[in-house]
């Protein structure tokens, strides 16, 4: 496992958060959750604590309520989720269990995704000895039983997105339903659901032990606390990185061993390419906000082959539901091959400019609404790469 | 609800078992289904009305969530070769390695091979971009690979049986 900068997580001792969390009563283990500010490690930034609050506040019929963690982490390019399930499951674990303690949940789901099979039996030790030690199963707290249960994935991308995970847990393709009804409001069988992210789980560990001011007094204003980042591609040093939200891209980047790269794909292929030109931009919620997958393209790559890949991903992934994305995704890759082989006019161009707009206003979910993220950016900073034909105006 | 022919008694009696772990409800099915592709290779359309009979659901709701998740695909083969194609994976070299394992496997993607001991297929991210180019062979993960470790991969495989 590489883990390249010190992580605050390492220096959290197990045991402490939940200690902490127990000691007062739920409310007001949520209220230190929005107190500190953390959003959601997964990418699309939901505030942890606000989250945490309406799952608890929602009606349950039947007073069953859910914490469901997303391991199911798919994201091109993203690995922190796979490090920290290996290296730290316990913080992972115990930010369930205050998670359940906070929103008044019995039960925690870990959808751990296929390809991460091999993490199950040290993921079912560390269960088995958290209920031994009595921090999982009956009475955790006078009135309070909790435990996890893994369930395996079975190869979706989509799966991902949290309502379509939900329809997977139930045993069902994995599509995602509209929303509202959110899953805080319903979601596992139709009851109140946190879903949160893998790392969004252990820092939430990390806040209870160390007390949320300490969070917020790390990042910027509007994006609390330490974040990890996946770095790969054309560097001297991939791996997880520990930095303060509000970190320069060129910062990370020296840090990887990557400083002469032409641009890096943020956020995988559902981020965006920044452009050299663009490296002082800093990873927060305000400038370029993402779930932490940094893959590093050097000075002689050629962008139309990550165009390329990045298109071919989204046709294969579309879960194929909604037609903006079922369809949109193959005429994206189709048009990235006409514009390699020369046969793009510049309507043409403008045509796949729309329609990428198009597909992020009308897809379903995340996923189709992303798709053409990549490569519309593509299209701004390299139209040269992207063999855009001279001409063409930006709409 | 039909019952379904079904001559194979050790997939009923793996089928009870998994019911047994999992659970016989809805939510049950995928892990039943992928601890059936786990030992008997392919879910064969006995196998999914036997299930879908089972947990009271119609045959077409377990065809929908096979066909759906690519781990319940497929199966002909005693070992997978899941090889990233995904962009990390590819700038480090992975088509150089599937470009070598296809010539070892003499079969195309998704096929196996004559000897029913692989198949190899090119996959979307494995999660392991810091080890670059990387496969996931049945369980495991084989990280940093070059076009000499996919050949010898192969051929140690040939002479391996199924992973239990």
């Amino acid at each position: 496992m590489t883990v390249r900068t010190p992580m605050t997580l390492s220096a959290v001792e197990a045991g402490a958060g939940l200690r902490a969390a127990l000691s007062r009563p739920p409310a007001e283990v949520v209220d230190q959750m929005v107190a500190s500010g953390m959003r959601g490690r997964g990418g699309a930034g939901f505030p942890t604590g606000l989250k945490w609050r309406l799952a608890a506040e929602a009606d349950a019929p039947d007073g069953r309520r859910y914490v469901v963690c997303n391991a199911d982490e798919g994201e091109p390019g993203t690995f922190k989720d796979r490090v920290l399930l290996a290296k730290h499951a316990d913080l992972v674990l115990e930010g369930m269990t205050i998670a359940g303690y906070a929103i008044g949940a019995r039960e925690g789901l870990l959808y751990l995704r296929a390809e991460y099979v091999y993490l199950r039996d040290s993921l079912l030790d560390s269960l088995r000895e958290r209920r031994e030690q009595g921090l999982l199963g009956r009475e955790v707290a006078p009135g309070f039983d909790f435990d996890i249960r893994v369930h395996m994935g079975a190869g979706a991308y989509v799966c991902g997105e949290e309502s379509a995970l939900l329809e997977s847990l139930e045993g069902r393709r994995g599509e995602p339903r509209d929303r509202p009804p959110y899953p805080v409001v319903r979601g596992l069988h139709g009851a109140p659901t946190v879903v949160n992210n893998v790392e969004t789980f252990a820092w939430a560990t990390a806040v209870l032990a160390r007390g949320p001011e300490w969070f917020a007094s790390i990042g910027t204003h509007r994006s609390t606390g330490p974040k990890l980042l996946s770095v790969s591609g054309d560097v001297a040093r991939p791996g997880v990185y520990e930095f303060p939200l509000g970190v320069p891209i060129a910062e990370v980047l020296r840090a990887a061993g990557g400083t002469d790269a032409k641009a890096v794909v943020v956020g995988g292929a559902a981020g965006s390419c920044v452009p050299a030109s663009e490296f002082g931009r800093t990873v927060s919620y305000e400038d370029v906000a993402t779930g932490g997958a940094f893959i590093v393209l050097g000075p002689d790559r050629d962008l139309i082959d990550v165009a390329e890949n990045v298109a071919e991903f989204f046709a294969d992934e579309s879960c194929g539901q909604c037609a903006p994305c079922r369809l949109g995704t193959v005429a994206l890759l189709d048009g990235v091959r006409r514009l390699r082989a020369g046969n793009c006019t510049p309507d043409d161009v403008a045509r796949l400019r729309r329609l990428g707009a198009t597909m992020r206003l009308t897809s379903k979910c995340g996923l189709g609404q992303s798709s053409p993220n990549v490569f519309l950016s593509l299209l701004e900073h390299f139209p040269a790469d992207m063999r855009v034909p001279v001409g063409t105006g930006g709409e | 609800m039909l019952t379904p022919p079904v001559a194979d008694l050790a997939l009923v009696a793996d089928l009870d078992a998994l019911l047994a772990e999992h659970g016989a409800d809805r939510s049950a099915l995928l892990p039943v289904l992928a601890g059936l592709r786990r030992r008997h290779g392919e879910i064969s359309d006995a196998a999914m009305q036997l299930v879908a009979a089972r947990l009271g659901i119609p045959p077409v709701e377990v065809l929908g969530v096979v066909t759906f998740y690519s781990f319940l695909r497929g199966g002909s083969a005693r070992h997978v070769v899941r090889v990233c194609r995904t962009l990390a994976c590819e700038l480090a070299g992975a088509p150089d390695v599937w470009a070598r394992l296809e010539r070892e496997v003499g079969a195309p993607a998704g096929e196996a091979t004559s000897d029913g001991a692989v198949v190899v297929e090119r996959v979307h991210c494995i999660g392991r971009c810091d080890h670059a180019p990387a496969l996931l062979v049945d369980d495991r993960a084989l990280d940093d690979v070059t076009p000499a470790d996919a050949a010898a991969l192969v051929a140690s495989l040939r002479g391996e049986a199924r992973p239990t």
